[in-house]
């Protein structure tokens, strides 16, 4: 599909949905409770059939966190970017791990580093930060560490 | 008696005699000597600088010339550490086990900025150790981020010439500076 056709059928799935363009990938910006039921239409579909996502990450703009996805498909060589907007102070998005297996460990990774809470992951906990750091986010703009940061 | 502090050459002289000739060296001189041209390196790279050392060891630079090629897999095997790359909170703990398990006499170069200062995570970075020597005692230093293969051989050398001056870190830092090699 062109990006021209994706948008048509993105919009169909939510309709709220608004596009950047310009870029090489079309992108999406949802709102976090469509997600789960457009990342299913999106895996599923067969005419999608986005089965590849290839990155999963989370971007801090001190104002709110955004999360992205980047998805691509194998069958069609397309591809569509989803962003969307979390509250900083209570980040929840639902997992996409069980659609997509190599979320489990990126979800997890987003989780440490920005602590974005994935709803329904199955396994939840810090994936490379050694035991203890629950709760400090190190990639957060605001995150202090008077010990270990010299600040410039 | 000649200075061979400062060459590859085997320390010490030959006095002709009839029917042959009597060499003159020291034992210390002689295992110094030998332990500079044989220096083996652990596998060791955490970042960019492992991919220059591998060029250094590869067939363009070739570091075999200068005794280095025998890299080793176990530090228990190992003379030398090469820190090729960034360390990291995590990672010194694995470092210093590392170097503990190497026998003596061991060694250490930090190859690049991140193993010499932190380099470009000095500032505000939440995970890098500012300096491998945080951790382990370093030789030599290198600067370079990444430095070119060219540095790394000239950083072995200069090991080579520290080992073979038979000086210990603290000697060498109380040498005037015309008596350094």
């Amino acid at each position: 599909m062109t990006n021209e056709e994706l948008k048509i059928k993105a919009t169909e799935l939510v309709p709220s949905a608004t596009f950047e363009e310009g870029g090489e990938w079309l992108t999406a910006q949802i709102d976090p409770g469509n997600w789960l039921s457009l990342a299913r239409e999106l895996h599923n579909n067969a005419e999608l059939a986005f089965d590849y996502l290839f990155c999963l990450t989370c971007i801090d703009f001190k104002t709110h966190l955004t999360m992205v996805y980047h998805l691509t498909s194998t069958t069609y060589r397309h591809t569509l970017v989803i962003k969307s907007k979390l509250n900083r102070d209570t980040p929840e998005i639902e997992t996409v791990s069980h659609l997509w297996r190599t979320a489990e460990f990126h979800e997890r990774e987003a989780y440490e580093l920005f602590g974005v809470n994935f709803l329904h992951h199955p396994d939840l906990r810090l994936l490379i930060l050694p035991d203890g750091w629950e709760g400090r986010n190190p990639m957060r703009k605001d995150y202090e560490d008077p010990i270990n940061i010299i600040k410039l | 008696m000649a200075d061979n502090t400062n060459t590859g050459t085997f320390p010490g002289e030959v006095h002709n005699t009839p029917g042959g000739g009597v060499l003159v060296s020291k034992l210390d001189d002689v295992i110094n000597w030998a332990r500079s041209n044989s220096l083996w390196p652990l596998v060791f790279g955490t970042s960019c600088c492992a991919i220059e050392m591998m060029s250094t060891a590869s067939a363009k630079y070739d570091w075999s010339r200068f005794g280095f090629e025998v890299a080793r897999a176990t530090p228990r095997q190992a003379d030398v550490i090469i820190i090729a790359g960034t360390i990291v909170n995590k990672m010194a703990p694995v470092l210093k086990r590392l170097y503990d398990q190497m026998a003596d006499p061991k060694y250490v170069i930090a190859m690049g900025a991140c193993a010499t200062s932190g380099g470009p995570f000095f500032y505000n970075t939440y995970s890098v150790v500012k300096g491998a020597d945080h951790v382990i005692p370093v030789d030599v230093y290198i600067a370079g981020c990444p430095p070119r293969p060219e540095a790394l051989l000239h950083a072995m050398i200069t090991l080579q010439e520290k080992i073979r001056s038979g000086l210990t870190r603290e000697q060498i830092k109380m040498q005037k500076p015309e008596q350094s090699f």
